[in-house]
């Protein structure tokens, strides 16, 4: 009715210039253009940078099983751990890295579930840190259990001792957790590049890398009998990352939550851990693709939208991070329970005072510059920012797990921690390990998901007959329309 | 191109656009047509409701995988905790519910998961690294830009000459025969000259 009056469908059309939402992939360009673009990176040679910086990042990558070897060897004295800081650093890293994988699933499986349709050109790529980063993580308590050898203990099968697990121990939670995410991530990922790899087959030009991308393929024809499983196997997957990935970082925090240690026995921490990990995952996303995104130039499939959208993600997440460091030190007064108050008090301006306000500053104070839309759309400045995160949330972990008990209840077992050049060296390798995978993959896999950027390109809509017209959704709305 | 010794798998036609396939598949569906399929690089809005398919069954599989989930880790915690060795832990109930929950819920996700797979993998028949439509030269645009209708040759109503006619009428181009056995040189890797663009 509205197009049969001329001044509402002028009013109509002006408001979709203003409304108009800028498209998903930038220049208008062709589906073959997407194939290509992305198919090119794995195709062409490895450029030389790519050479060294995998030399590089893969020798770093072998200080873990070097560090690892040296402590299962001499023993777990070699870290600096000891009573009463017997977590340190390994559960530090621990929950660091697990942290940095949130991120992935969030993009994959969140924005998924809420149709938030930029998440199509990041997915790939932040899913496969999710995975290389549950890898770094998993080193770290298998190796802290002390005699790793025994490690196997954790899985419920029938053991000399004939006991079984405790099955009301958080850490034993962990393990399911951490192990589940770890498997449903890697099956979600593996879902995701079914077509993209049919695409590498397809355009392979070795007979090896027909065989390998075909195998890996598993002869996926893109019928459309298969792509009506396919999406319903996807949303699945996506629905139950979902609670999954919500789940996981809650389980992680009621390591700490379920134990009487002031400080870490506090109702806050699950939505708090996972605030700060979807916080500090994002931050490393964008870390690792502001410089991929410039070596390939790929700004028209990750746009300057893309980042913008992420920088606001870490605004909110940091925000929230942000209240719930100041609502810990309002339970603590409001309690009247002086441990709880000395914990916090202790926190911010005992001996890791210094920990403690880099977690400020990194977590609360920089992200607040996304306010701001000069520091959201200059990428430079974003990857700058960025690293505030990256390193608060290292920071953020420390503080909650060493300040926390290096002096809990009785000042006679009060201690300081140090790391040894053990605990820094493996970090460092890890680190390594992470980037060492990363590249290994932008190198052999799609690091963007093809198939779900052209199903969000206007051509692709099939009930636009204007091919060149941009798929938005007053645009849609206005052709939809015109044909009825 | 006739191949008379050969088994003919089908006829097989591309298309411009998502948009013309979806009106071709139209087109088939409303004659009556059943053994065909439309293949495409990413999955087609409306092509499910054109091609008159039923929901898909894989959520089927997902919710089997977490009926079995939630019941593994029912039985694992009460026959290990309860059954087979009870032990007073901090003087907590042998089983209780809550405790048990995370682990009720992890081995739920991941058994849906598995189950969701494993029905995808059994509805769609893969893996599966041979098929006809491989044996069409033009095929391998399928995963970039192309759109791919094949009419299978077992379908009643198939008929050579008829069904060449018809894709062309319903917008086909490059409509070619597909046969069952592979050239001389299956599936023929890109000659390197396309390769670079």
């Amino acid at each position: 009715m509205r197009a049969d009056n001329p001044s509402a469908q002028a009013a109509f059309s002006q408001a979709s210039n203003y409304l108009e939402r800028r498209p998903l992939v930038a220049n208008d360009r062709p589906l073959s253009w997407i194939t290509d673009h992305v198919c090119r990176i794995v195709e062409q040679p490895a450029p030389k940078w790519w050479w060294i910086l995998t030399i590089v990042t893969g020798a770093v990558a072998t200080l873990v099983p070097a560090m690892l070897t040296y402590l299962v060897s001499t023993g777990v004295g070699v870290w600096g751990l000891n009573v009463p800081v017997c977590w340190a650093w390994d559960i530090t890293n621990f929950v660091f890295w697990i942290g940095i994988g949130h991120a992935g699933t969030l993009i994959s499986a969140i924005l998924f579930l809420t149709r938030q349709k930029w998440r199509t050109s990041v997915n790939r790529s932040a899913e496969a840190m999710t995975i290389f980063a549950v890898i770094c993580a998993g080193i770290f308590p298998a190796f802290h259990v002390g005699r790793v050898w025994m490690a196997w203990f954790l899985a419920p099968v029938p053991n000399a001792n004939a006991i079984w697990q405790n099955f009301r121990s958080p850490l034993l939670w962990d393990v399911f957790a951490v192990s589940t995410y770890f498997t449903v991530s890697l099956i979600f990922w593996y879902l995701g590049l079914i077509p993209d790899l049919a695409s590498l087959r397809d355009r392979a030009t070795t007979r090896f890398r027909q065989m390998a991308y075909g195998l890996l393929a598993l002869g996926w024809r893109g019928s459309n009998r298969q792509w009506t499983h396919y999406e319903k196997a996807y949303l699945v997957l996506a629905g139950i990352s979902t609670p999954l990935v919500l789940s996981v970082h809650s389980v992680v925090s009621f390591d700490f939550a379920t134990s009487i240690v002031p400080g870490w026995h506090t109702t806050i921490f699950p939505p708090y851990f996972v605030a700060g990990a979807i916080f500090g995952g994002f931050a490393m996303v964008l870390t690792l693709l502001i410089p991929f995104r410039e070596i390939y130039g790929l700004h028209d499939l990750v746009t300057d939208k893309h980042i913008d959208n992420m920088c606001k993600i870490i605004l909110l997440t940091g925000s929230l991070v942000g209240y719930a460091y100041s609502m810990e030190f309002f339970i603590a007064w409001y309690s009247g329970n002086p441990f709880e108050i000395y914990a916090f008090t202790n926190r911010a301006f005992g001996p890791y005072w210094w920990a403690y306000w880099s977690m400020i500053t990194c977590n609360v104070a920089a992200p607040q510059l996304f306010w701001f839309k000069y520091c959201r759309q200059n990428p430079w400045v974003v990857l700058a920012i960025v690293m505030f995160p990256n390193t608060g949330m290292w920071f953020e972990r420390f503080v909650i797990i060493v300040t926390s008990i290096h002096r809990d209840f009785l000042p006679s077992s009060w201690g300081y921690f140090s790391p040894t050049w053990v605990d820094i060296t493996l970090f460092i390798g890890t680190i390594g390990l992470f980037v060492f995978l990363f590249l290994l993959f932008v190198r052999f896999l799609p690091m963007i998901t093809m198939f779900e950027v052209k199903n969000v390109t206007p051509q692709a809509d099939p009930h636009s007959d204007n091919s060149d017209h941009h798929g938005t959704s007053l645009g849609q709305a206005h052709s939809a329309q015109a044909h009825a | 191109m006739n191949h008379p010794a050969k088994t003919l798998h089908g006829l097989g036609a591309e298309f411009p656009s998502a948009a013309a396939l979806l009106h071709a598949a139209q087109k088939v569906q409303s004659l009556g047509f059943r053994r065909w399929d439309v293949y495409s690089p990413f999955p087609i809005h409306g092509m499910d409701q054109a091609m008159n398919f039923k929901r898909s069954k894989v959520s089927l599989f997902s919710l089997l995988g977490g009926c079995t989930g939630l019941t593994t880790a029912f039985v694992l915690i009460y026959y290990t905790s309860a059954i087979n060795y009870p032990l007073i832990v901090q003087g907590k109930p042998y089983f209780a519910l809550e405790p048990s929950l995370p682990i009720f819920f992890e081995l739920t996700i991941l058994l849906t998961a598995f189950g969701t797979i494993l029905g995808l993998l059994l509805l769609t028949l893969m893996p599966r690294l041979h098929h006809p439509v491989f044996n069409w030269d033009r095929f391998k645009k399928v995963s970039d830009d192309g759109f791919f209708l094949v009419l299978e040759s077992a379908d009643p109503r198939f008929e050579a000459e008829a069904s060449r006619k018809l894709l062309r009428e319903i917008g086909g181009d490059h409509v070619s025969e597909i046969y069952q056995d592979p050239e001389e040189n299956p599936h023929p890797a890109r000659p390197e000259s396309e390769a670079t663009q």
